[in-house]
């Protein structure tokens, strides 16, 4: 597979809040490879947005930092302490960002077109008439009928649904090697929903760009990623291929996460779900972080955080590393690995 | 655009009647004989009858009343009691100075209001905010009757008894020596002039739109669309002036209407303090030797002045903001 694309390794991003240092990610590693959807996946609060702000630096300093030590590469390309003038020629042209709100994420006071084409424009050296016809060609793309009248139309004028393919064309319109969706479509109804990641999914395969969804759906997640990162406290707490996940998810939280999926054909109420919420960053509890909430915890887990482990095998994962094996690998953070006799009494 | 002009035009007609009605009544239901003023009261009573007479007062008031409206379509206001000239021509001889003043700071309210409105909003909770914001609540909550007094006191008489150079002016709109100046200085000295009852006349207002333009920039910094800006790559520059600042201007832009009635009335006081040649003098006078067609003509200009900076500020709300409709 050669060198991932995006390497994230021992990413910490804290935030200076009345409270104290809130920990909102803390040592997240994971990597992305050159055309590969890899899902992150966690509950609200886990650090899944500060992450991929992180990787944009467009954490809000103060209160946000990323702290010394982390590091995030693109191609190679270290981005943690790059000067803001390169990384405002990355943002947008190399790697590209989509949110949660299409109501909101697209300025109001100024035509869906030029917002597209002010990007264009920024990265490629090209003329107003030429952003305008690519403007109009990405709306096509993207499936927003009649495109040469919607470029002049405002964003108030146009569906939830029309919104986000609209953010989608300005994404995509410099190329970017890698796409950061942010809960995409979490705001959408659930038939505009199946068609915007329909549409990530045929983009994706066209344009053979990487994708980060971000998602708490681990629906979707099983639809349209290769790998996944299941995210809690700040941390990874287990990662690899999505079969190998679904099929045999060791960690409990993940494992409580893939119980809460609703599925046609179950009734409603047996839908398990986490008890309890995630912690605050302020005061992340000590030992193992999920064990104020895990069905198996003991001891040790109170006791002493557990490290990365290699599914299955018990060997702890050197940080960093994995990155370029040419099997993606499954990784677990819990004790159990360890302790696999445990596993039996909940 | 023009359809919904010319239907917020018609629209304020009845409400301009209505002013003018108004002000005609209040006015002339008031206590106090404007025959009075100009006479002796030892004259005997035919020759105040034969004033009143002159004056058109003796006629009733609803005569009285139309023949105003009517004088509207004439155009000249009617007479002055006390110059017995047009009303139209006493408000054209002193329109100019008033306009020129409250051009000037209408101009200078906005274009420094609102850059440091920007500044202190790009800047959030620097030493530079909150001197500046300690410094717009003090102007804000200055009389500024007070405050042309002091500049006057500072910048003209201390000035030059401290025998700094460039002493401003304080009084009137041009130096004594103006006719003898050439082109260029007369210029310069019209300029000087204007420093001081511009500078009285806008700090107040502009220390609003300062507080006002800081709290909505900041309020659509944080929006979605911002951090959508950004991570297209613009450069911040572009992201506050372009992005920020267009949907930061729909409210305050409305303000440019609702503000001009309140720089005229403003206007009033600071040409008062620096004898400016103005309406204000025009508005005091009249008001003191109750010149009733002047302070009618005057007050209903005032009302004018409102209606038509509400339009301003309808249609300027409907131009910045696509999401309005015009219909
Ligand atoms: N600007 C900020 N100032 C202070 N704390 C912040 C800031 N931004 C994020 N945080 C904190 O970081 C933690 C992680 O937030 P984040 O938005 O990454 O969660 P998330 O996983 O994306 O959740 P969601 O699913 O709700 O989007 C939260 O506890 C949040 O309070
Ligand atoms: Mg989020």
């Amino acid at each position: 597979m050669g060198s991932p694309l995006l390497e994230v390794t021992e990413l910490r991003t804290y935030f200076r809040t009345d409270g104290g240092l809130a920990r909102a990610v803390d040592g997240v590693s994971f990597h992305v490879h050159q055309g590969e959807v890899l899902g992150i996946v966690g509950e609200s609060g886990s650090g899944k947005s500060v992450t991929s702000l992180s990787i944009m630096r467009l954490i809000p300093r103060p209160p946000g930092e990323i702290v010394a030590g982390s590091s995030i590469r693109l191609k190679g390309e270290e981005l943690v302490d790059a000067p803001e003038k390169r990384m405002r020629e990355i943002r947008g042209n190399d790697v590209a960002m989509i949110f949660q709100e299409p109501m909101t994420s697209l300025n109001p006071v100024f035509p869906v077109g030029e917002q597209i084409a002010e990007t264009v424009r920024l990265h490629r050296r090209v003329g107003k008439e030429a952003a305008r016809a690519r403007a109009i060609e990405l709306l096509g793309l993207v499936g927003l009928p009649d495109p040469e009248e919607r470029v002049d139309t405002y964003p108030h004028e146009l569906s939830g649904g029309q919104r986000q393919r609209v953010m989608i064309a300005m994404a995509l319109s410099c190329e970017p090697d890698l796409l950061i969706a942010d809960e995409p479509t979490t705001a959408l109804d659930v038939t505009i929903q199946a068609q915007i990641l329909e549409l990530l999914a045929e983009l994706r395969r066209r344009l053979g760009m990487a994708i980060v969804l971000i998602t708490h759906d681990l629906g979707v997640v099983a639809e349209v990623c290769d790998r996944v990162v299941v995210m809690y406290a700040g941390q990874v707490r287990e990662q690899g291929p999505v079969e190998a996940i679904f099929r045999d998810p060791r960690d409990p939280y993940t494992q409580g996460l893939l119980a809460s999926i609703p599925r046609l054909g179950r009734r409603m109420e047996l839908l398990t779900v986490i008890p309890g919420t995630v912690p605050n960053p302020v005061r992340w509890p000590g030992g193992c972080r999920f064990h104020t909430r895990c069905p198996h915890a003991w001891e040790l887990c109170r006791r002493e955080a557990p490290p990365l482990f290699r599914a299955g095998t018990g060997d702890v994962v050197a940080q960093a590393s994995g990155a370029g094996t040419s099997a993606p690998t499954h990784d677990v953070r819990c004790w159990l690995e360890t302790h696999p006799e445990r596993r039996a009494s909940p | 655009m023009g359809n919904y002009l010319l239907r917020r035009i018609l629209g304020a007609i009845p409400l301009v009647v209505g002013v003018a009605t108004l002000i005609f009544f209040v006015l002339n239901l008031a206590p106090g004989d404007p025959a009075a003023m100009y006479s002796n009261p030892n004259l005997p009573v035919a020759v105040i009858e034969q004033l009143r007479r002159n004056l058109g007062l003796d006629q009733p008031i609803y005569i009285r009343y139309f023949k105003w409206l009517g004088s509207f379509f004439t155009g000249h206001f009617g007479y002055s009691f006390a110059q017995g000239r047009p009303v139209l021509d006493i408000l054209l001889e002193a329109l100019p100075a008033t306009l020129i003043l409250a051009f000037w700071a209408l101009i200078v309210v906005f274009v420094l209001g609102v850059a440091i409105g920007i500044y202190q909003a790009v800047r959030q909770y620097s030493v530079a905010d909150g001197v500046l914001s300690v410094s717009s609540l003090f102007f804000y909550s200055m009389p500024s009757f007070w405050l042309g007094l002091m500049l006057m006191l500072l910048f003209s008489l201390k000035w030059h008894e401290w025998g700094l150079p460039f002493a401003l002016p304080a009084t009137g709109m041009t130096g004594v020596d103006y006719d003898y100046l050439s082109f260029g200085h007369k210029l310069l000295d019209r300029a000087a002039h204007l420093v001081l009852p511009v500078t009285t006349l806008s700090l107040v207002l502009a220390a609003g739109i300062a507080r006002y333009t800081r709290g909505q920039m900041l309020e659509v910094i944080r929006q979605d669309y911002i951090r959508t800006a950004r991570a297209k790559g613009l450069p911040e520059r572009t992201v506050i002036l372009k992005h920020a600042l267009r949907n930061s201007m729909i409210p305050v832009i409305t303000l440019f209407g609702l503000y001009l009635p309140l720089l005229f009335s403003g206007a009033v006081f600071v040409e008062v303090i620096f004898s400016w040649p103005g309406m204000g003098r025009v508005i005091v006078d009249a008001i003191l030797q109750r010149d009733y067609p002047v302070v009618m003509a005057t007050s209903f200009l005032f009302a004018l002045m409102t209606v038509f900076g509400n339009l301003i500020a309808d249609v300027l709300y409907a131009v910045a903001d696509p999401r309005i409709r015009y219909d």
